[in-house]
C-alpha cells in the first residue's frame, strides 16, 4: 500500500472507490447506486470546472470568511517551554467550525442537480448547524438527523439549527449518537433520493461523500500553507500538525496540502477520543487497533465485536463520538503517513483549561483533545519545531458540559 | 439437483399463483420461538427468508430494526442462526431458506467460512443488502460454485443498462424493491406503476424468477398476484412485536397472519 505523489489523496481510490485497495468503497443498498453515481459524475465534472471553483471560492471568501486566522500562542508556548505552538483558528469560520466548508459545497452541488431538499447528519451539532445555514442561504429545505443523546448535550447548536428553519429529526435507536444519526439519515435518503440531496457530515460514508468532504475542508490547509510561508518564508523544516479525529474531516482538510511533504519535515498527528479514563468504551478505532469492517457504506477500521456488530462508543465530545473513521485516515495510518493517538475526556478538559487560561482562544471539546497531545509532546520538542493545532470548533456549544465538569468560571471567563 | 428455490417457484407456477416469501429475524422472540415460527409458517410459505440481525441496518425501517435489536439483545450469534436453520431443515428438508443480512457480518465471519456453513446447515440462497453489483461479483461466484443462489436486488432507480448487466450475471432469482423506501414503508406508488417496472425487468429475461418486496402487506398483496413471488417482512416483524407487547404467543399469531396472506394469493 502506497501513497502517490502529485495526485490529490481523494482521487487515489481505485475504480470501485477503495483507497489502498481496501478502505472505502460503496457498500450501499441498490437503490442508492444511481443517486451516488449521479453525484459522482456531477462532482467529478464540477471540481474541474473553473467557474464552479470560482463560485465556491467566492462563497468561501465572502460568506464563510476566509482565510481563518493563523496565530501564535505566545503564552502557551512560554508556559510549555519547548516547541513554538501555533493555532489555525478554523472556528473563526462563519458558524464557528470547519463543517461549513462541506455544507456549503453540498448545497452548491444540490443546487446544480436541481434538488430542492437536503438532509444531513450531525453529532456535535456543527455539521447540522452549518448545513442548516447553507441550506437557508441557498434556498433549500433542510432536515437534520441527530441522536437524542446529542440533542440533550449540544443544545446551543440545536437551537441554531432550528433558528435556521431546518427540521431536526431526533434519533432514538442504538446509542442515540452520531452513528445512529448517520444511519437514519441514510435511510431517509434511500426513501427520498429522487427529490433530496444528502450531505454526509464528515469524510465518511460511500466514497463520493468522503471525496466531496475532503475536497471541501482542504481549504484549511490551502490557507495554512500560504500563512506558513508568510510567517516563516517557507514551509518550516520541522512542522507538526495536530488535529482531533472523529470522522476525520477537519484533520484531513488540515493536512491535505502537505501530503507530499516528507513526514520528517511535516508530521501529521491525529488525536482520537479515548473516552472517559475509567471506561473501556472509546471512539478511537485507529489508536486501539480495531479491525476493518463495513460501516455506513465504507470499509474502515471500526469498533465492533467479533460478529461484526458495531460497538457503542463513549466520549465527552459528541463530534468525535463515532465508532468508525474515514477511509482516508485508515489509508494514512497504514501507509504510515500520519500517526494516531488518543486523549481521554479528562485530558481534553485539562487542555481546555490550560489553553483558555493562557490564550484568548476557546477550543471546543473536539480540538481540546488535539491540544492535549500537542501540549504534552511540545515539551519534548526543540525550540525550532513548529507545532500547529487546528482549533476547528468553538466551545460555545459545550458550555453546559464545561460548566458541569469545570464550574461556571470556565464558561464565563471567555 | 435443482436448488429448492427453483422448485418452489415451479410449484407455485403450477398452482397459478405467486410464491409466498416471508422474512423473519433469526432469534426474534427467542431462538426457540424464531425456530417455531419458521416451522409453523412453513406449510403456507414457499420460501423462507431468515434475517441475520445487524445493529446498524441502513436499509431497514423501524419494524425490522425493532426485531433485529430484540434478537441481538437476546444474544443471538451467527452460529446460533446456522443451528436454527439446521434444526428447521431436519423436518423440512426441501423448504428453501434464504439468509438475508448485511455484508459486515459475512466479512467478519469470512466469506468462504460463511458459505461453507451455509452449505452444511442447508441455506439455499443469500441476500446481502449492502453488497450491490458489481461489488458482489466475486462473492456471488463463490456462492454459485456451492449451488447457493446469490439473489440480486433491483430497484426503481436501477437504470436499464444496469438492469441488463445485473440480470445477465444474476442466478435464478432476483428481488425487485418495489419503491424508494426502507423496509416497512407504506406503499407510496400505485401497484400499476410497480408492476410496470416489474414487467420491464421480467422482459429482460423471463426465465429468471423475480420477486417483489417492500410495502407488501395483507392489504396490498392481492394486487400483485401476477408476480413470480411476493415478500412480506415488516408486517410479520410487526406482528411479533405486537404479540410480545400484548403477551400473546407470536408463533400462533404469525401463523394466522401468514395463512391470511396465502389466502389472498390463491
Amino acid at each position: 500500500m502506497k501513497l502517490r505523489k502529485g495526485i490529490p489523496l481523494i482521487d487515489q481510490g481505485n475504480k470501485l472507490g477503495f483507497w489502498g485497495g481496501k478502505f472505502g468503497g460503496n457498500f450501499v443498498p441498490e437503490t442508492l447506486k444511481k443517486p451516488i453515481e449521479d453525484l459522482e459524475i456531477l462532482f467529478n465534472n464540477l471540481k474541474k470546472d473553473k467557474k464552479f471553483i470560482a463560485e465556491r471560492d467566492r462563497y468561501f471568501k465572502n460568506w464563510i470568511g476566509t482565510p481563518t486566522r493563523f496565530i501564535k500562542l505566545e503564552n502557551l508556548t512560554k508556559h510549555v517551554g519547548g516547541a513554538q505552538i501555533y493555532s489555525k483558528v478554523v472556528s473563526d469560520a462563519n458558524g464557528g467550525a470547519h463543517k461549513i466548508y462541506n455544507a456549503t459545497v453540498h448545497c452548491l452541488l444540490a443546487k446544480r442537480s436541481g434538488k430542492k431538499f437536503i438532509c444531513g447528519d450531525t453529532g456535535a451539532g456543527y455539521a447540522g448547524k452549518m448545513l442548516s445555514m447553507a441550506a437557508k442561504k441557498f434556498g433549500l429545505k433542510c432536515k437534520i438527523f441527530m441522536g437524542a443523546k446529542d440533542i440533550a448535550r449540544q443544545q446551543p447548536n440545536v437551537k441554531a439549527i432550528k433558528k435556521n428553519g431546518a427540521e431536526i429529526i431526533p434519533v432514538y435507536s442504538g446509542s442515540k449518537t452520531l452513528v445512529d444519526a448517520v444511519s437514519e439519515c441514510m435511510r431517509f435518503w434511500v426513501a427520498n433520493c429522487d427529490t433530496t440531496s444528502m450531505c454526509v457530515g464528515s469524510t465518511v460514508g460511500p466514497a463520493v461523500f468522503v471525496r466531496i468532504c475532503g475536497w471541501s475542508t482542504s481549504q484549511i490547509s490551502r490557507e495554512l500553507k500560504i500563512q506558513l510561508v508568510e510567517e516563516f518564508g517557507s514551509v518550516p523544516k520541522k512542522l507538526k500538525l495536530y488535529n482531533c479525529v472523529g470522522g476525520g474531516s477537519s484533520s484531513f482538510g488540515f493536512w491535505n496540502e502537505f501530503m507530499d511533504y516528507n513526514k520528517k519535515q511535516c508530521e501529521f498527528i491525529g488525536v482520537e477520543a479515548g473516552g472517559p479514563a475509567k471506561s473501556k468504551k472509546h471512539a478511537a478505532p485507529l489508536t486501539y487497533g480495531s479491525k476493518i469492517g463495513i460501516l455506513h457504506g465504507a470499509a474502515q477500521y471500526v469498533n465492533q465485536n467479533s460478529e461484526g456488530q458495531i460497538e457503542e462508543t463513549e466520549s465527552i465530545s459528541a463530534g468525535l463520538d463515532y465508532p468508525g473513521i474515514s477511509p482516508l485516515h485508515c489509508f494514512l495510518k497504514d501507509t504510515k503517513r500520519a500517526r494516531y493517538t488518543s486523549a481521554s475526556d479528562e485530558d481534553a478538559l485539562k487542555a481546555y483549561k490550560l489553553v483558555t487560561k493562557f490564550e484568548k482562544l476557546r477550543p471546543s471539546l473536539e480540538p481540546s483533545h488535539a491540544f492535549f497531545v500537542a501540549i504534552s509532546e511540545s515539551k519534548k520538542f526543540s525550540k525550532d519545531t513548529i507545532v500547529v493545532v487546528n482549533s476547528c470548533g468553538d466551545a460555545y456549544k459545550d458550555k453546559e458540559i464545561l460548566e458541569q465538569r469545570l464550574g461556571k468560571k470556565y464558561v464565563k471567563s471567555n | 439437483m435443482l436448488n429448492p428455490i427453483s422448485t418452489a417457484f415451479k410449484i407455485a407456477k403450477k398452482e397459478n399463483r405467486p410464491a409466498l416469501l416471508t422474512y423473519t429475524v433469526a432469534g426474534d422472540g427467542s431462538k426457540k420461538q424464531s425456530l417455531n415460527i419458521l416451522k409453523s409458517i412453513s406449510e403456507n410459505v414457499d420460501i423462507l427468508e431468515v434475517g441475520v440481525p445487524h445493529n446498524t441496518p441502513v436499509a431497514d425501517g423501524s419494524q425490522i430494526q425493532t426485531s433485529a435489536y430484540r434478537a441481538i439483545k437476546n444474544g443471538i450469534k451467527i452460529n446460533d442462526i446456522f443451528n436454527i436453520i439446521k434444526e428447521f431443515k431436519k423436518s423440512n428438508k426441501n423448504k428453501p431458506v434464504i439468509l438475508m443480512g448485511y455484508y459486515n457480518m459475512i466479512f467478519q465471519y469470512g466469506e468462504n467460512d460463511y458459505i461453507k456453513k451455509c452449505k452444511t446447515s442447508g441455506v439455499n440462497g443469500l441476500i446481502v443488502v449492502d453488497l450491490p453489483w458489481p461489488e458482489n461479483k466475486n462473492f456471488a461466484n463463490k456462492c454459485k460454485k456451492k449451488s447457493i443462489y446469490f439473489v440480486q436486488l433491483l430497484s426503481p432507480t436501477t437504470t436499464n443498462k444496469r438492469l441488463k448487466k445485473i440480470i445477465k450475471d444474476s442466478h435464478q432469482m432476483n428481488y425487485f424493491i418495489s419503491m424508494l423506501s426502507t423496509t416497512g414503508g407504506k406503499l407510496k406508488v400505485t401497484p400499476k406503476e410497480i408492476l410496470k417496472n416489474y414487467n420491464k425487468i421480467k422482459k429482460i429475461n423471463p426465465k429468471k424468477q423475480t420477486v417483489i418486496g417492500f410495502g407488501i402487506t395483507e392489504k396490498t398483496i392481492g394486487k400483485f398476484r401476477c408476480a413470480d413471488g411476493l415478500v412480506v417482512g415488516s408486517a410479520i416483524c410487526n406482528e411479533i412485536t405486537r404479540s410480545l407487547n400484548n403477551r400473546q404467543n407470536p408463533v400462533t399469531n404469525v401463523s394466522k397472519l401468514v395463512k391470511n396472506l396465502k389466502k389472498k394469493i390463491i
